[in-house]
């Protein structure tokens, strides 16, 4: 899921974990089916039982997940205690092995640390072991990379890849960063404005983008793969403030392809091509923009 | 750059060291060594790329520079004169000059002034222009930076992020600076905002003969912004070179590593290149290795980098580079 800050990204993935901090927040519709329930409608109680067990989250700062008066030991064997029902020595072994499985070094040493005697690379490490410890259907990563260094998040990305492989688990990642999506994602969501804009296969968000706002995205990031061409060539205007969206399409200020049916219709989600839909009321291709 | 380029700064075995508290009640007092011992010069109207990973002294380099700290050692040659040894007296005055624009700028705006107020401080500091001509310059200056010059009443919480930046991008040009040091300008902002302020920033260059100091972790930006780029690790630089010698054939191992860690917007790209991942994590500066600062982490790491600091070499006409074995690719099947 890619998107600019505040186009709710997180607010989408708190919403799915009934994390959503109500007051202020409310969610205010809708349903989220996971495993044939629908997640809206469960008691507090159960929602605690998935959380963390089938599904679980990852968030860009470490410590949000992490308590940093505990030790790892006490953070990891809980959650697998609880969820997995193992007896105290199974779990500290399984821990042990799921921090080894996420490349942390004497591990069965490490597993005594407090949080801050790791690194931040190290810490993230710890909470993607921690997010799979239990065998999560889904993991929930909001912008998992976005604070480490590229040479670790080179790292973790690669160790997310294989993991969530081997461990055959969902993955819902949301980033900022079209170069992320390009190398770790199967489909992709595009959101603008407190909505989704597009949705297909990675190749086609890539090669075949047919909203206005994503063939604009992808043509304003400089390459590290090309040659500096000319100017590059950038979406004016400023995101909408959600609080005040105007009537029709949120994009309508900043879109090239603006039509008079734009302003007073709010375009809906439809099918332009094989798993491929768009909100959009014209039918623009890259090609259009070049 | 075409004939022989000239140097506005040069910058000679610079170092700026912070002192650390002491390790325990007798230990010794040590220090990080931020940034330890630059040579390189800046040309007249190049944009020059600093880039490296968090903590490694991008941003000290740059405000040592200009002396908004006072480096530990080593000269900064400014029209003739060393920076390093001014009065502050002296370097206030020649301030104007140099300037600087931030990844914060919230943070770098006051926030109970007015943006008039702000601008404006500028030129009253500088004694640049007063009264009406004051008010009709930040006017002029909120136009060149992409602004209706009636936002000068209002206060720097009503902008979005790159708005803000705009402002601060004013606010540094409203002394007729030669030099700016742009640390990571955009790294705070939304995707769809930063080719604006990347444009933006290129426009002035080109139409008031800025030179640049970039400073960024993107290496996909700074390819596209910069005449050269300097690649930093631990307080020290790896490799200096053209942008394009540096992207087609980085001669640093580090180079080479950062560039293939860098995810690229293009799926078949993305699932066909060879990926070289660093094992380890990035040294503490306040204990760096010894020898070669990288070897910890270097795939091609020989005994001899343990022990003797690779000289900073140019290899090849204007390709600096910092390695006993620069040229030697990482990328072992
Ligand atoms: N005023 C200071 N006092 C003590 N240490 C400092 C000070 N400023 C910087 N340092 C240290 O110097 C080193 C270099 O910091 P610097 O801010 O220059 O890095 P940077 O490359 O700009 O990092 P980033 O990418 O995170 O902005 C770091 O270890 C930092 O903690
Ligand atoms: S609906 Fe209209 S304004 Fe919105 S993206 Fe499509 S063409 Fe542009
Ligand atoms: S000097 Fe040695 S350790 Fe340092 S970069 Fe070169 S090969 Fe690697
Ligand atoms: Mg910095």
């Amino acid at each position: 899921m890619v998107g600019e800050s505040g186009c709710g990204k997180s607010a989408t993935a708190l919403s799915l974990m009934r994390l959503i901090p109500d007051p202020p927040g409310q969610i205010a519709g809708g349903s989220v089916e996971f495993g044939g329930r629908d997640l809206l409608k469960l008691s507090a109680r159960e929602m605690r039982s998935i959380r963390g067990g089938e599904l679980s989250m990852v968030f860009q700062d470490p410590m949000t997940s992490l308590n940093p008066m505990l030790r790892i030991r006490r953070q990891m064997t809980e959650a697998v205690q609880l969820h997995l029902g193992l007896s105290k020595s199974a779990a500290l072994e399984h821990s042990i092995n799921m921090l080894r499985l996420v490349g942390i070094p004497a591990a069965e040493r490490r597993i005594h640390d407090y949080p801050h005697q790791l690194s931040g690379g190290m810490r993230q490490r710890v909470v993607i072991a921690i997010a799979l410890s239990c065998h999560p259907k889904l993991v929930l990563a909001d912008e998992p990379t976005t604070a480490l260094d590229v040479t670790i998040q080179a790292q973790i990305l690669e160790l997310m890849r294989t993991t969530m492989r081997e461990q055959n688990t969902a993955v819902l990642l949301i980033t900022h960063d079209l170069g992320v999506v390009a190398g770790m994602c199967d489909r992709i969501i595009v959101m603008y404005a407190g909505t989704i804009v597009e949705e297909a296969s990675r190749r086609d968000i890539f090669y075949n983008p047919r909203h206005p706002y994503t063939i604009g995205l992808l043509r304003s990031v400089p390459r590290l793969d090309r040659v500096r061409s000319n100017r590059l060539p950038q979406i004016e205007g400023l995101p909408p403030d959600l609080a005040r969206l105007p009537k029709g399409c949120p994009f309508q200020a900043r879109c090239p392809y603006v039509t008079e049916i734009c302003r007073v219709d709010r375009p809906t989600l439809r099918s332009v091509g094989d798993r491929h839909a768009i909100a959009c009321h014209n039918n623009v291709t890259r090609e259009d923009a070049a | 750059m075409t004939s022989a380029p000239e140097a506005l700064l040069s910058v000679r075995d610079l170092r700026t060291y912070f002192p650390t508290s002491r390790k325990g009640l007798f230990g010794p007092r040590g220090s990080v060594k931020a940034v330890d011992g630059l040579t390189f010069d800046v040309y007249r109207g190049e944009t020059l790329g600093l880039v490296g990973e968090s903590g490694c002294g991008k941003s000290t380099t740059g405000r040592a520079v200009i002396r908004l700290v006072r480096p530990t050692g080593g000269e900064v040659i400014y029209n003739g004169r060393d920076l390093t040894q001014l009065s502050d007296g002296e370097m206030r005055r020649l301030r104007q000059k140099l300037q600087i624009i931030f990844q914060d700028a919230y943070a770098s705006l006051s926030s109970r002034m007015r943006v008039g107020a702000i601008i404006g401080d500028a030129l009253a500091i500088h004694n640049l222009a007063s009264g009406r001509a004051r008010a009709a310059r930040v006017g002029e200056l909120l136009h060149i930076v992409g602004l209706d010059p009636s936002f000068a009443s209002r206060y720097p919480h009503e902008f979005s992020g790159g708005q803000r930046q705009r402002i601060g991008i004013a606010r540094a040009l409203a002394v007729n600076p030669d030099f700016i040091v742009c640390d990571e300008p955009i790294s705070a902002l939304d995707v769809s905002i930063r080719a604006q302020i990347i444009n933006l920033l290129e426009d002035l260059q080109r139409e008031l003969k800025l030179t640049y100091l970039f400073i960024a972790h993107d290496l996909a930006v700074v390819r596209h912004i910069c005449d050269r780029v300097a690649v930093m690790y631990l307080g020290k630089f790896m490799e200096l070179s053209a942008n394009q010698a540096l992207y087609a054939e980085p001669l640093h191992p580090y180079t080479q590593s950062l560039i293939s860690a860098v995810p690229v917007p293009d799926p078949d790209l993305e699932d066909s290149r060879q990926r070289i991942i660093l094992s380890g994590d990035v040294p503490s500066p306040v204990n760096p290795p010894s020898g070669c600062v990288f070897h910890t982490r270097c795939p091609i790491a020989r005994d001899q980098c343990k022990q003797e600091i690779p000289a900073w070499r140019e290899v090849k006409p204007g390709h600096w580079v910092a390695c006993h074995f620069a040229g030697e690719s990482i990328a072992r099947a």
